[in-house]
């Protein structure tokens, strides 16, 4: 079956489909949601080297002389303490606090900085930043610049060597969230060792032309490995099990950083941002509801936008929930009230009409084990 | 995968097997290929009814949770226990092993308008 024509497609549209992958609408794209199989891709991601195509995923650069001061007044975290080569996870607010997006900025120089952002958010958060620059003085131009890139993750214990075999960059002497140019399999990549796994891996920016060979040369280079496609849906359950935010279910501009347990990507002893003033004002009067970690203890899945009781009344509701593949448990993250946000507070999660037991927990459900230096 | 003739099929994707009052229901392959790794499956206790059309349980894959429909209303006289330890048997054997409940039908007359084999692959056509 063909795609919607109103579907958005990225460059391995055609690769996906004759591989017989499982397509879905993913916020207006046409993405593969499966190859294998979720459970059999997620497992690949654990213990071996799964490839993903994200090339849905967008790009905003943002260069001039006063990049850094734009970038600083329009994210969360403090971008000047970036150094070259270097990346961190930020947050993109409203004046109100809420998330426009949570963003990945690079910073490739002192007057260039590149922004990956959400697929579904991308044209969203370049008018916003456009907008927010008007109100500055700030030297430095905006550019959407999604058309010109493709982007592939190469996730799990055995990217490393995975990739290795198709560049001649030093993998493992990009420390986790640098970056740097480079090439792979032939054409410039920029090549980020980053991740939305919980996993260790690599994320490649390269030409959209480029795209379907490439991707066929890391399923080769993975072979050995064995390397699986992996889809949206594996993506998915991965991020959960590290508590990593996905937008439109922990985060939406109803939702501020601080109840998102997203502290640490606020920088308050920087200058002004947008959405500063609001998120002083929520500290000041103390957070009222936070996003917390659950287990199920009954039979059933907590899926997400089901409620939360405490004591038998609702009291907060799930924004992701399913199973953990790697634990064997049924997990979800959830926001409660901030006196039951904390681990040990028992809930109830109301499956289709029916309470079912279920306890707060530490987070993340799943952190890899550390690697005793390089890996083998 | 092929479509056992002796069996009828709801536009649910749940299908019948009639053994005279008894029937024996589970879901189709094309269920079973549509929502992917089944890891939960939640089914009606022992004396429990089942009421034509309505819900009678569910079943959970990784990414998502879909409802079971009735294709006929009875009483359930035997759960399929497999599914409580391996639901990932209807993945591989859901017209076999992995039946889901079996009932004494209300009505056999019920499933006159339940879809053969061949109407039901012509309907997965369309």
């Amino acid at each position: 079956m063909a795609a919607s024509p109103d579907l958005q497609k990225t460059p391995l549209n055609d690769v996906h489909r004759a591989c017989g992958a499982k397509m879905v609408d993913f916020g207006g794209w046409d993405m593969p949601v499966q190859y294998s199989g979720i459970l059999d891709e997620h497992h690949a991601v654990r213990t071996a080297v799964g490839l993903f195509d994200v090339s849905h995923m967008g790009e905003i650069e943002v260069r001039g002389p006063q990049a850094t001061e734009l970038v600083d007044y329009v994210t969360t975290n403090h971008a000047a303490k970036l150094k070259p080569g270097q990346a961190h996870y930020s947050g993109l607010l409203y004046e109100t606090g809420g998330f426009v997006d949570d963003i990945l900025v690079h910073k490739i120089d002192d007057t260039h900085f590149f922004l990956c952002v959400n697929a579904s958010n991308q044209e969203k958060d370049y008018r916003h930043i456009v907008a927010r620059h008007g109100e500055t003085a700030f030297e430095a131009e905006v550019e959407f610049a999604s058309p010109r890139y493709a982007q592939l993750a190469i996730q799990g214990p055995l990217a490393n060597e995975t990739l290795q075999k198709l560049t001649g960059t030093d993998l493992s002497a990009i420390r986790y969230y640098w970056f740097t140019d480079g090439e792979v399999a032939g054409t410039p990549a920029r090549i980020a060792h980053t991740g939305y796994t919980g996993e260790d891996g690599f994320e490649i920016y390269i030409a959209p032309e480029e795209a379907p060979r490439l991707w066929q040369e890391i399923l080769n280079a993975g072979r050995e490995a064995g390397i699986r496609p992996c889809g949206l849906g594996a993506r998915n359950t991965l991020r959960l099990e590290a508590k990593m935010a996905l937008y439109g279910h922990e985060i939406d501009a109803s939702i501020n950083p601080l109840e998102a347990d997203l502290a640490w990507i606020v920088k308050f002893d920087k200058g002004d941002f947008v959405g500063r003033a609001a998120l002083e004002k929520t500290r000041a009067e103390g957070l009222k509801r936070k996003l917390a970690g659950f287990e199920m203890k009954g039979r059933g899945i907590g899926r997400d936008g089901y409620e939360v009781a405490l004591n038998g009344s609702v009291a907060g509701w799930v924004t992701s929930g399913g199973p953990a593949p790697t634990l064997g448990k049924n997990i979800g993250l959830c926001y409660l009230p901030i006196s039951s946000a904390r681990p040990g507070q028992a809930i109830s999660i109301m499956i289709r009409d029916a309470a079912v037991e279920a306890v707060t927990v530490e987070t993340p459900f799943y952190k890899r084990p550390k690697s005793a230096g390089k890996s083998a | 995968m092929s479509y056992p003739e002796n069996l009828k099929y709801t536009k649910e994707h749940e299908w019948l097997l009639v053994e005279g009052d008894m029937g024996t229901i589970g879901i189709t392959d094309h269920a079973q290929e549509e929502l992917g790794d089944i890891v939960f499956v939640d089914l009606p206790k022992v004396g429990g009814k089942t009421s034509k059309g309505l819900s009678f349980g569910s079943v959970e894959s990784v990414k998502a949770v879909s409802d079971l429909y009735a294709p006929v209303s009875g009483e359930v006289l035997e759960v399929n226990g497999l599914l409580a330890t391996s639901p990932e048997q209807l993945n591989t054997d859901p017209h076999g092993a992995a039946w889901l409940i079996k009932v004494r039908m209300d009505s056999p007359a019920e499933a006159s308008d339940l879809l053969s084999a061949a109407d039901y692959q012509k309907y997965l056509g369309e």
